[in-house]
């Protein structure tokens, strides 16, 4: 039985991934789950300088889901080198870091310091929709999205997958654009705004109003687009919004990704990843498939 | 640090000891490297919610691999909780946090002062701490609850904001009544008490140890939703902005901005 996949060229000893914001630079998670079992470790958006991030109260749970407005908190790019990249070098898995920036020259900046690193390749942050400046501004014109990702491509040395946004109106139109710009790969979805009031004070539960919802509740949708997408363009996708099984997981393949990350359900069950993992593993025996790879599109 | 682990814990018994306020007793192994202060986060059954719940230590029994917390209903979740009974099962993320500082408190004055549901916390605390203390409890009205287990473990003096048991005030009224000094301070309650105990502590000149809470997803220091506002630059983001789930839940008074 082969789980392999290859996704730009990079090798991943399985599909499954952490998706960025949910597990930390992995170091969080190490009491729970070896990481050394993962395809890769997505890391939580590092940016040319450390970011404050967005007041509290941050995180809200919504039926079958929660609401994140985090503000990509961050330390940096140099602490980040330093400290978590020097740290996911003891393990034999893909690093793969989620890049975040204010304007274009802030990506640009962190993507040449990445150069000369270990990381197997970097995930554009252009669709976070709890920062006002940047990321999401990028991530909603297929134009803007066209220009960062072939500038980024310009500089970046290794393999570049953008992360879209499931806010716009047909989100296809965004992974052309990514693809026609150079995009590698694309990673999908990202969180969908929400809003949650509490009655009893007449006030927005969240700080900063709205959130990015994720969890079980966004799955449907999140399959439909990867699938929408995967009909539309032909690097390949990475997909997530609500795994926390296997069948979960394979739903997304099935729909047209050929790698899948695991968010929200880390909070509920940290050692969903692995889980993961084997549940495929188990799937395939089942149905005597060979490679991993023949799931990829393979709804009928 | 211990290693953290998600496992299924039994409910040995629960009840009922205040308005809202219930005193559940787990059968867990987590509870050998519990320390007071510490947190566990209770994971609800229903599927539609997926958070665990942070809750507080209240009582160990490490030879029994028992577990006491006693929490306050404040939604669905925790309602849930409530209706547990002795057999049934729950899902526990701990133990978690850094806990109280006990050898801080080495031969020196303490007060160990709880606000409410800042109060259960206390007692593991005090039955930590060797020193003679002065406790602390402020409550809403005459349902009073823990005060008697924290009799045990030293003099405890209460406070009730209608005056119908004690001082007339919170914890902060019954230092003036009693003209009571200490040289440290460990507290945890609502956010204007934790200012309170903060301002007295600066003005007194002596360390406070207060215990903080925000909303949680994780729990164990990935998301960065529960961080709290550091006069320095905190350790980890290198910001202002420390977790408290990870760094905290319990800082030095003057560590925070509240």
């Amino acid at each position: 039985m082969n789980t392999e996949v290859k996704i730009a060229g990079v090798t991943f000893k399985n599909p499954v991934m952490t998706a960025s914001g949910t597990f930390g630079s992995g170091m969080e998670y190490s009491d729970f789950v070896d990481l050394n079992r993962l395809g890769a470790v997505v890391t939580k958006g590092v940016a040319n300088v450390p970011w404050e991030g967005n007041p509290t109260p941050r995180v809200a749970e919504v039926y079958g889901g929660m609401l994140n407005a985090i503000g990509l908190q961050n330390p940096g790019i140099d602490v980040f080198i330093e400290r978590d990249l020097a740290f996911l070098k003891n393990y034999d898995t893909n690093v793969i870091v989620n890049v975040c920036g204010k304007t274009v020259e802030d990506y640009l900046e962190v993507v040449e310091r990445l150069s000369d690193t270990a990381v197997s390749m970097l995930e554009i942050n252009v669709s976070c929709p709890n920062v006002k400046e940047g990321a999401i501004a990028f991530g909603q014109k297929a134009d803007s999205l066209y220009d960062i990702t072939s500038q980024i491509k310009k500089k970046a040395k290794q393999p570049v997958i953008m992360k879209l946004s499931p806010n716009v109106t047909d989100i296809t139109e965004m992974a052309k654009a990514a693809e026609a710009a150079g995009a590698d790969a694309l990673s999908m979805i990202n969180t969908i705004t929400g809003m949650k009031i509490d009655i009893h004070r007449k006030k927005f539960v969240l700080a900063n109003k709205t959130g990015g919802m994720s969890g079980p509740a966004v799955k449907p949708v999140a399959v439909r687009m990867v699938y929408q997408t995967a009909q539309a363009v032909k690097i390949p996708i990475i997909g997530m919004g609500g795994i926390g099984s296997a069948e979960d997981a394979i739903e997304f393949l099935l729909a047209g990704a050929s790698a899948v990350a695991v968010g929200a359900m880390n909070f509920v069950n940290p050692y969903t990843t692995v889980e993961v993992v084997e549940g495929i593993e188990a799937y395939m025996k089942q149905y005597g498939i060979e490679n991993v790879t023949e799931l990829i599109g393979g709804v009928e | 640090m211990a290693q953290k682990r998600k496992v299924t814990a039994t409910v040995i018994s629960q009840k009922q000891i205040g308005e809202q306020i219930y005193d559940l007793w787990l059968e867990t192994k987590l509870v050998k490297n519990a320390h007071p202060g510490q947190f566990v986060a209770v994971y609800p059954r229903g599927e539609s919610m997926l958070l665990p719940r942070p809750i507080s230590i209240c009582e160990t029994d490490k030879a029994k691999n028992r577990l006491r917390l006693v929490y306050r209903v404040a939604g669905k979740g925790t309602a849930e909780f409530s209706a547990c009974k002795a057999g049934d099962r729950l899902d526990v993320l701990g133990v978690l946090g850094n806990g109280f500082p006990v050898d801080k408190a080495k031969g020196k004055r303490v007060f160990l002062m709880g606000g409410g549901i800042g109060i259960p916390p206390m007692l593991e605390l005090a039955k930590e701490m060797d020193e003679k203390k002065q406790i602390l409890l402020g409550y809403r009205n005459k349902d009073l609850f823990l005060e008697e287990d924290l009799a045990q473990y030293g003099d405890v003096y209460v406070a009730t904001e209608d005056g119908s048991v004690g001082t007339k005030g919170n914890v902060m009224d019954i230092i003036k009544a009693y003209t009571l000094h200490a040289d440290v301070i460990m507290a945890c309650g609502p956010m204007p008490m934790l200012r309170a105990v903060k301002r007295y502590a600066a003005e007194q000149g002596i360390e406070a140890y207060i215990s903080l809470e925000e909303r949680m997803a994780c729990g164990v220091g990935a998301c960065l939703g529960c961080v709290c506002r550091t006069a320095k630059v905190d350790a980890h983001s290198h910001v202002h902005n420390a977790r408290i789930c990870t760094e905290g839940p319990v800082f030095e008074a003057g560590e925070v901005e509240l």
